[in-house]
């Protein structure tokens, strides 16, 4: 049994590729799922932050890679799922550490290991970090803002796992990509000011796999060092879960993208 | 939203502005994905020659590039200004 590989990827920064990869393999983890989590971000480190493991890095992805440390050292155990591990990236390092042949010796462990699923959390950009993020991927979730330079940025991302990953290379069919549109805000796509998503969908010539609200809980969640997705009374919690249950094969219908309903008083008098 | 909103005027929604900028340039820039890296150095070089002979603006050579199985066509286009020959068109097809 081979572990499925997900990249999180996106071209643009700050989008929220980090803080979906937190939730996508937690959600996994609590769906029962062996998962491990990876950040390909070298020199930049801050997945650990996001999954409140930061203070328990011993060693690196870039570690194992050059077989400073085994596998089993560098993978840091997540305090609220014991079936979800951490592999930090390098502080120290710069983006040249990762070679194609070292990522493949890792994900090949992690497979031997009986992981189920390994996210690969990409860099910004589209240099050396975040094609070997996306290069060994079975799918993709590309992380996407009703934003003009996301949406274009988006589109350069679909098409390099189209074309420049080992499936591709190897003619053993597509990268199975699925476009995820967060800090959705329904209010404003209702008076025209963000692009809705059928825009987005439009656009890019693919349906979303989730939309998650932009939402207060995103930073109160990462602020603890708890992945958005375990406060499960949150609107971003739950449209994770649901993106989740939807990578997972369960079909559910989008949630948090219309603007609640005012009541008669709101509507006569503003507000 | 309050009672008296209708009264002002409304100007045009700034997402359809961004749909339309997003169709054009998303279109523009798969049509050139995968398209040779010398393609912008060539139509400069091609302009420099031609600019030897005749007057001609950048904006006046087209460049395209088609895939068909097996073959790419490389159309390059050149609009000649008036009073010369009205305009020219060379095809050269490269194999793959």
């Amino acid at each position: 049994m081979t572990a499925e590989i997900i990249v999180v990827t996106s071209g643009k920064g700050g989008v929220g590729k980090t803080t979906t990869s937190a939730s996508l393999a937690t959600g996994l983890a609590m769906a029962g799922k062996k998962v491990a989590v990876i950040d390909f971000d070298v020199g930049l480190r801050n997945l650990d932050l996001i999954m409140g493991c930061e203070r328990r890095v011993v060693y690196d992805f870039v570690n194992v890679v050059h077989g400073e440390a085994t596998l089993k050292q560098s993978l840091i155990k997540d305090k609220r799922y014991e079936n979800l591990f951490v592999l930090a990236a390098s502080q120290t390092r710069d983006k040249d550490a990762l070679t194609q042949e070292g990522v493949e010796k890792v994900l090949d462990s992690l497979s031997e290991e009986g992981f189920d699923y390994v996210i690969c959390d990409s860099p910004a950009g589209i240099e050396k970090g975040a094609h070997l993020a996306m290069y060994f991927a079975d799918k993709a979730v590309v992380v996407v803002n009703p934003e003009v330079s996301s949406v274009r940025d988006s589109d350069r991302i679909l098409g390099l796992l189209a074309s420049k990953t080992r499936r591709a290379e190897r003619g053993e069919g597509q990268v199975t990509q699925h476009l995820l549109l967060t800090r959705y805000n329904p209010a404003r796509v209702a008076i025209g000011e963000m692009l809705s998503v059928t825009d987005v969908e439009d656009i890019l010539g693919i349906k979303v796999v989730g939309v998650i609200p932009e939402s207060e809980n995103v930073l109160t969640a990462s602020n603890n060092g708890v992945p958005v997705i375990v406060d499960t009374a949150s609107p971003a919690g739950q449209a994770y879960s649901d993106t989740v249950a939807r990578i997972l094969g369960e079909e559910r219908p989008l949630r948090f993208i219309d603007v609640p309903k005012k009541g008669f008083l709101q509507r006569v008098f503003g507000g | 939203m309050g009672i008296l909103d209708f009264l002002k005027r409304r100007p045009e929604p700034t997402a359809t502005v961004a749909r339309e900028r997003l169709r054009i340039i998303v279109a523009q820039e798969r049509s050139s994905r995968g398209a040779p890296d010398y393609l912008p150095m060539m139509r400069n070089e091609l302009l420099e020659v031609i600019k030897k002979y005749v007057h001609v603006d950048i904006e006046a050579i087209n460049i395209n590039l088609e895939r068909d199985s097996g073959h790419e066509i490389l159309e390059l286009s050149v609009t000649l200004p008036d009073g010369k020959a009205k305009s020219d068109a060379t095809n050269a097809t490269t194999a793959n």
